[in-house]
């Protein structure tokens, strides 16, 4: 598993040479990526089983296991499938250039987020990371 | 009009703190096309903060009983069912008691025991509805008879509506969402989308909608607020966007705070504007852009609107 440094080069990097579909997938195993380097910080093993087709859907769910999620995350996941499936329903379709640009900032807030979230987990309840850690303070 | 729109014709307002301070062209503009369009507001006598995120992140109890006092004076002293916040935060604060008051004793308790103690009625689950300004307008008033009104048409704008993350999460907190034809939806929100298209203006497909506006980082991590913003702004530029509206005064203030830091400190410069939807809706009923608060905003949009003839 490359670090999230790695992945946040990675993400930056504009464009590709790869065909459109081929682009989809790579931007779309970045994601999966940055999220199972969120669920190892957790002490878990990243899981490769997949959720409505997605491992980038299973990962967020193990993430957020029994952490009262708020969500902002998984919606970004949700955004990035359905961009991936977009292109693979019509990798021809004069969107998929622009589709390709919105999956790459899809992949870069998922990356911001989580990657906030490991630096700063005690933000309250806005962050969903942070609750089992105020329940352990108020214990 | 349907029931619900008659309900919503004259509400109790609960402005909230961001909408007396950084929030004011917000405050201006909901009240100016609330008259314009002919709905009626009453501010909630004696408001409190709704708990915001610091009490919250304290005592979620005492952030149920402050938003509690809210209700409770809408109710049980001016005679309401309907409360209106156009805040996100507070708007989510008050469906969150409502939903806590409905469904946990010990929040009961509190709030009772509070309530009590500060001399006033306790609130009772069910005895308001709190709506968000977008559900006021698009129930009240609806994207047929907002058309009408129309006298300076939105074209010409390229819109991506920005809704930010409290508006719809968590969502069992708002059980009147996700209910098929009309409501609203928490995975893919429109009601912005539906007011502004009725205004004229162009929606572009926008994948960042609810994105997190890094709003809870702000003084914590003030770079990752920073950079995430920045990516919300770049992806609506590249969805071919000149304006992204907001019905958040955070999420607003941040957007515009963090697109000037943006080019300070990291030197990218972006160029879309950033405006309240009821600035922009104020501007299709006719209402100038003074009215409506423009001249408060960060983000310069007058030279678009002038070239767009919408001031």
């Amino acid at each position: 598993m490359r670090s999230l440094a790695e992945l946040g080069t990675l993400i930056e990097r504009e464009g590709s040479d790869k065909a459109a579909l081929a682009h989809a997938g790579e931007l779309l195993q970045l994601g999966e990526e940055v999220l199972a380097n969120w669920v190892a910080a957790k002490k878990k093993a990243p899981t490769f089983a997949e959720r409505e087709g997605f491992r980038l859907l299973a990962l967020h769910r193990q993430g957020a296991k029994s952490a009262p999620s708020f969500n902002a995350c998984r919606e970004t996941c949700r955004e990035l499938a359905y961009h991936y499936n977009l292109i693979l329903l019509d990798p021809n379709h004069p969107d998929t250039e622009k589709r390709l640009i919105l999956m790459r900032h899809l992949t870069r807030h998922l990356y911001y987020f989580v990657s906030g979230k490991m630096q700063n987990e005690q933000l309250g309840e806005f962050c969903c990371s942070s609750r089992p850690l105020r329940l352990n303070d108020a214990s | 009009m349907n029931d619900q729109g008659k309900k919503y014709q004259k509400v109790a307002y609960y402005p909230g703190c961001a909408l007396e301070g950084t929030g004011h062209a917000y405050n201006r503009s909901t009240k100016a096309v609330g008259k314009a369009l002919g709905l009626e507001l009453e501010e909630v006598k004696n408001w409190n903060c709704c708990g915001a995120m610091e009490v919250k992140n304290i005592d979620p109890k005492v952030q149920t009983y402050l938003s509690s006092r809210v209700m409770s004076i809408a109710a049980n002293e001016m005679g309401y069912d309907v409360v209106m916040a156009p805040c996100n935060g507070c708007y989510h604060n008050l469906k969150k008691a409502e939903y806590d008051l409905k469904n946990d004793e010990a929040s009961r308790q509190v709030v009772d025991r509070i309530s009590t103690k500060a001399g006033h009625e306790t609130y009772q689950s069910g005895q308001v509805e709190t709506i968000h300004a977008l559900d006021w307008i698009k129930h009240g008033i609806g994207e047929e008879a907002l058309k009408a009104k129309v006298t300076n048409s939105l074209s010409g704008l390229k819109i991506a509506n920005y809704y930010g993350c409290m508006y719809t999460r968590p969502r069992h907190i708002f059980p009147e969402k996700d209910q098929g034809a009309g409501t609203e939806s928490t995975s893919q929100p429109h009601f912005m989308d539906d007011l502004l298209e009725a205004a004229g203006a162009t929606n572009v497909d926008f994948p960042l909608k609810t994105a997190c506006c890094g709003g809870a980082h702000t003084l914590s991590d003030s770079d990752m607020s920073t950079k995430l913003v920045l990516n919300i702004i770049q992806a609506a530029e590249k969805s071919g966007a000149n304006v992204i509206a907001t019905e958040c005064p955070t999420c607003h203030s941040g957007l515009e705070m963090h697109q000037i830091r943006a080019e300070r400190k990291f030197g990218v410069k972006t160029s879309v504007k950033i405006l309240y939807f009821t600035q922009l809706l104020g501007l299709a009923l006719g209402l100038s852009p003074r009215k409506v608060g423009v001249q408060e905003n960060v983000s310069d949009s007058f030279p678009l609107l002038k070239e767009l003839k919408l001031a």
